[in-house]
């Protein structure tokens, strides 16, 4: 348990609407251990970013949080203030964003953003906080790290941006970082990179990792352990290995089915698509959310919900009434 | 920033040419200057001897420079009323104006800038509601009428202040507060629009990201970015404060240039309207290109492109 970073129980995030409560995400439990990396996946609005400002308690005002239990590196930190959230932050927890471009204020100079940080958490000198945040930009592989202390973040291109914020965060050497789709407003050259500096820095600081995306190409490469999440739930999730080779979960086969692999994938051969839409999430829902779009979709799925189960002594568990044996069969 | 600084200086004295071309076409727009300048029972004889001695027979051009020539060294030709120099006589009203139009916009900036960043803080609060409604007063009441009615609550019925003139800074207490509020609304609104918007971005969550106090998060990251569209609106104010607060000036008795306008215009002292309309131009310029220089001080990506 010692190594454990981050642990989550039945969080659930509603947030009141005009046409009524959204229940954007319902009782997911998530746990990242030292050195590993959790991805989440899921399309847009399945609730993974709302997931990450929840951890960091930065959700805009109007949602309401509901947690069971969320520790950071043991402690927990569940009832803490504002002002103690305010501590951890930037220095025991760090975020990366995906808009490279506006994710760093305009008006300030890249090292007077980066010092600041070090100037809250750390008691630091000015001289010695510029110190190591030339040494942080240079360890995540900016070059003429002294020039661009000084320079503003419209005159660095996305990737450098990107680079930046990820020197920022690290500059208190945190234990926990999310990086939310970190990679998707970046050129895809670039994306590589980024993923592979994430990748390196986060075994060099032996860092809990959570990274949310919707390309399964980076969690193929990156991830550790995976949760695929759909409709603001947790339909599957154990290691990569697992999801990659047995999906069991019918959208996480879906999933699975929309990548092309290079030498399986026929030239010429339609790719796979889920049909249809994800569900409103207004109101109360009851059965498989994905029962709309699932092909082996029966009456059972529609009356009761589904727990999220896995088999005895597995890491691997699923959302779906379907149990292993015959899901192999239908596959 | 340099070339910036040139480039907007180089625009600006363009725009002071060019209004001063205009004002001082005005002296021709409305009648012939030698008629008006002989007045009504001159001969056409004695009309024709003030226009060569004047030199309004000489082409339109030549007059212009001519005239631009003198304004530069200061010399804004002869008042028609009051027989002096027009030069003069503005500078002696300017302390008043520049005295009252720096106090008002001091005021409507310190009233209204914490009033809109409160308000965007908080939207629909208590305090937003109140930032709003006087706003909205501030907006609708007529300067005039809001005058008189201070007049009447403190100089009358509460014996507070005087009531007119400029003797004392107690006399430019009510103008003060008249032609402050009067701008205030337009530097609420900015500012509590700017701030809603900054405060949404994603530079202050990646600020509240990091662990910032919150202290830190609205002064240093959010204000510093909404404040600059309030600058540029608040140099404008400035500029028809100087300009333009002839009811004001006229209602509290202070002799400033926006009263001497009002005296000019009525007594068709055309050489005094044209100095005032050139000399209030000029501040307008004067005060947009500072404002530039500010905002590009305040957002480098103005300074450094």
């Amino acid at each position: 348990m010692s190594d454990r970073v981050l642990d989550v129980k039945n969080l659930s995030i509603d947030i009141p609407l005009a046409e009524g409560m959204l229940h954007a995400v319902d009782g997911i439990d998530i746990h990242v251990d030292k050195g590993e990396t959790l991805c989440i996946v899921g399309e847009s609005g399945c609730g993974k970013s709302l997931t990450s400002l929840a951890v960091m308690d930065l959700l805009p005002k109007k949602a309401i949080r509901r947690l069971e239990r969320l520790d950071l590196a043991g402690a927990s930190i569940l009832d803490y203030s504002e002002q103690q959230m305010s501590d951890i932050r930037g220095s025991k927890m760090g975020m990366i964003f995906q808009e490279p471009m506006t994710s760093l204020n305009p008006a300030f100079t890249i090292g007077n953003q980066m010092v600041e940080t070090l100037q809250r958490h750390r008691k630091m000198n000015r001289v010695a906080a510029r110190d190591l945040a030339k040494r942080m930009l240079e360890k995540v592989g900016i070059t003429a790290a002294d020039q661009r202390l000084n320079q503003y973040p419209h005159q660095l291109s996305g990737g450098l941006r990107q680079r930046v914020m990820i020197a920022m965060t690290l500059l208190c050497e945190p234990e926990l970082i999310i990086a939310d789709e970190p990679t998707t407003a970046l050129d895809v050259t670039i994306q590589a990179q980024i993923l592979l500096l994430l990748q390196e820095l986060q075994s060099e600081f032996d860092m809990g990792l959570i990274l949310i995306t919707h390309d399964l190409g980076v969690v193929a490469r990156i991830a550790t352990r995976v949760a695929v999440m759909y409709a603001g739930q947790i339909v599957e999730q154990g290691t990569v290995k697992q999801i990659f080779d047995n999906p069991m979960h019918p959208y996480t086969r879906g999933l699975m089915r929309c990548i092309p692999v290079p030498g399986k994938t026929k030239p010429g051969e339609p790719l796979g698509s889920i049909p249809g839409m994800v569900p409103s999430l207004v109101g109360k829902f009851t059965g498989c959310r994905f029962a709309e779009r699932c092909d082996h979709v029966t009456d059972a799925c529609r009356q009761s919900d589904i727990e999220l189960r896995a088999e005895s002594g597995k890491t691997q568990g699923y959302r779906c009434i379907i149990d292993a044996k015959e899901m192999a069969k239908v596959a | 920033m340099l070339f910036y600084s040139i480039k907007r200086f180089g625009l600006a004295t363009l725009v002071a040419l060019t209004v001063s071309f205009i004002s001082f076409g005005l002296l021709y727009l409305s009648s012939d200057p030698a008629i008006a300048m002989a007045g009504e029972t001159a001969s056409d004889a004695d009309i024709e001897a003030i226009r060569k001695l004047y030199g309004f027979d000489r082409p339109i051009l030549v007059q212009y420079l001519d005239w631009l020539q003198r304004a530069i060294a200061g010399d804004l030709g002869k008042s028609y009323y009051f027989r002096t120099d027009v030069s003069s006589l503005i500078g002696e009203r300017l302390p008043t104006t520049m005295m009252l139009g720096v106090s008002a916009i001091t005021f409507a900036i310190v009233f209204s800038v914490p009033l809109g960043v409160a308000a965007a803080i908080r939207p629909n609060s208590i305090i937003d509601r109140i930032a709003l409604f006087l706003s909205v007063m501030g907006q609708a009441l007529p300067s005039f009428w809001f005058a008189l009615m201070l007049i009447i609550l403190l100089s009358v019925n509460l014996r507070l202040l005087p009531t007119s003139g400029s003797d004392t800074w107690l006399h430019f207490v009510m103008p003060t507060v008249v032609l402050g509020y009067y701008a205030a609304p337009a530097i609420m609104r900015l500012t509590r629009t700017g701030m809603l918007e900054v405060l949404s971005t994603d530079y202050i969550r990646t600020a509240r990201a990091k662990g910032l106090r919150p202290s830190v998060v609205l002064f240093k990251h959010a204000l510093r970015n909404a404040i600059i569209p309030v600058v540029s609106l608040a140099a404008v104010q400035f500029g028809f404060m100087l300009g333009g607060s002839i009811v004001v000036e006229t209602i509290f008795a202070l002799h400033g240039a926006g009263f001497l306008a009002w005296e000019s215009i009525t007594r068709n002292d055309l050489p005094t309207v044209q100095g005032l309309i050139l000399v209030f131009s000029l501040f307008y310029i004067v005060l947009t290109f500072l404002a530039d220089l500010l905002n590009a001080w305040l957002d480098p990506r103005i300074r450094i492109s």
